[in-house]
């Protein structure tokens, strides 16, 4: 059977981070992803990141998942595997892997779970027509394939990846016809909010999908006002003849991974659903599986790299390698707090704060 | 609303009226209904219709979603074909 030392699911934002740090120290890792190059989601963000320039503020998403790429590639102690899903992991420590058609066991001293997470859905009738999509699904379609999804488009959810994909659809030419929010106000940055708005695109707060329409594809769709119970209220319809609505309703963490390992899951409405309780470190409460990025708690890339560097670093000392962890981690540890400052960190603050327990 | 209409679990083809005709016989738990209709079985393996089903659930019992227990979890987390999983692999 193979064998190694430090398996990384999810090549990632996290995953990368993760890999990179780990095998810095020495250590010998396997770097896991189910598509054909690494990066996760940044391959498709063309926008500039915030942050400080200790999280490369002000440079694209896709050129640094692209430098992370090159450079997790190309180190000696990282073997990467694409086009390679994780399918189980047993108490024995061996995980899955079935890559193009091939069943692959792996033992693995450590693991971390750095899988991401999947875009949400909603219920409403008629919401299996084709044209319906998930908002990162169409900035997939337009950014990595350089495919048009349609000609005119709703988007459903004001945070920041519905602001961000309708500016991208709007600058690849596609009319965006509203942006419309469930929330009495807007989740996402002001900036990107603002860039929306100056384009003329109304973002309608407190709306929600009713209805879609069509017969063989999406047609048209009906949204309408809701009362502070989130029930629609009738009478305040308003239908857009649209060919492609983009749900962009939040993210679920890809967990699988961690259930079946056994590690204690708990539900945080803010970190997009069951997360793994975990220690300072990244460690679950199963010794030797570690977590980062989307996959521990819906959060943005910026953390996520932080995250994935520190469990990285953690899982490496925990073999015995990094002598210097504590310094790393004080470090890790001071940047997620930086990033997480502020008011738009505060539902991840009080997130965390729920899973482990404290009042925030 | 047209509940016939509203899909909840998309591979498997369930609808919202299918879901709450099954909770209306009682059952009320998400590892019942999956069993009854193959909620969840699909080759997303439940990764889109789960949080869909979960606050269904948590609607007609007045729960909140969080404490709606899922299914066990297991492997493999995608469909794949049998002689995959025959063939073993080949290191061994």
């Amino acid at each position: 059977m193979r064998e190694t030392e430090i398996a990384v699911v999810g090549a990632g934002p996290a995953g990368l981070c993760a890999a990179l740090a780990a095998a810095s120290c020495g250590a010998a890792v396997t770097l896991i992803d189910r598509e054909e190059r690494p990066g996760g989601q940044l391959v498709k963000q063309t926008h500039k990141f915030f942050g400080s320039e200790r999280q490369d503020a002000g440079t694209r998403g896709i050129d640094i998942g692209r430098r992370l790429s090159e450079r997790a590639m190309s180190h000696p102690g990282i073997r990467t595997m694409l086009e390679c899903t994780a399918l189980g992991y047993y108490a024995d420590g061996v995980l899955c892997l079935e890559q193009n058609e091939r069943f692959i066991k792996l033992k693995v001293k450590r693991m971390i779970v750095a899988t991401g997470a999947s875009e949400r859905m909603l219920a409403f009738p008629n919401n299996d027509l084709p044209g319906i999509y998930g908002a990162g699904a169409v900035q997939t379609l337009m950014n990595v394939h350089g495919v048009r999804p349609g000609d005119r488009v709703l988007m459903v959810g004001a945070g920041n990846i519905g602001l961000i994909v309708s500016y991208q659809l709007a600058q690849a030419g596609v009319k965006v016809a509203a942006v419309v929010e469930a929330l009495p106000k807007i989740g996402g940055y002001a900036v990107h909010a603002s860039k929306i708005r100056r384009l003329g695109i109304p973002i309608l707060t407190s709306h929600s999908v009713k209805e879609a329409h069509g017969k063989e594809v999406l047609e048209g769709v009906t949204v309408w006002r809701l009362d502070p119970g989130w029930r629609g209220i009738p009478g305040t319809e308003m239908r857009f003849d649209v060919d492609v609505m983009c749900l962009a309703v939040g993210l679920s963490p890809l967990t699988e991974l961690l259930w079946q390992a056994g590690c204690e899951m708990k539900y945080v409405a803010e970190l997009g659903g069951h997360v793994a309780t975990r220690d300072d470190n990244l460690e679950t409460t199963v010794k030797g599986i570690f977590v980062a990025g989307d996959a521990s708690g819906v959060e943005e890339a910026s953390s996520a790299m932080v995250g994935g560097r520190l469990a990285g670093y953690a899982a490496a000392a925990s073999l015995g390698y990094c002598p210097d962890f504590e310094t790393k981690k004080k470090q890790a540890l001071w940047e997620l707090a930086e990033l997480r400052a502020g008011p738009t960190g505060e539902k991840i603050r009080k997130g965390l704060a729920a899973l482990r327990g404290e009042a925030c | 609303m047209d509940e016939d209409r509203v899909i909840i679990c998309r591979c498997e083809e369930v609808t919202l009226k299918r879901v709450r005709e099954l909770l209306d016989k009682g059952l009320h738990t998400m590892d019942e209904i999956k069993r009854i209709s193959r909620c969840g079985m699909g080759p997303c393996q439940g990764k889109t219709c789960r949080p869909l089903l979960a606050q269904e659930i948590a609607n007609y019992l007045g729960i909140d979603v969080g404490s709606v227990a899922l299914p066990t979890f297991r492997p493999p987390t995608k469909p794949v074909k049998l002689g995959v999983i025959a063939r073993g692999d080949e290191c061994d």
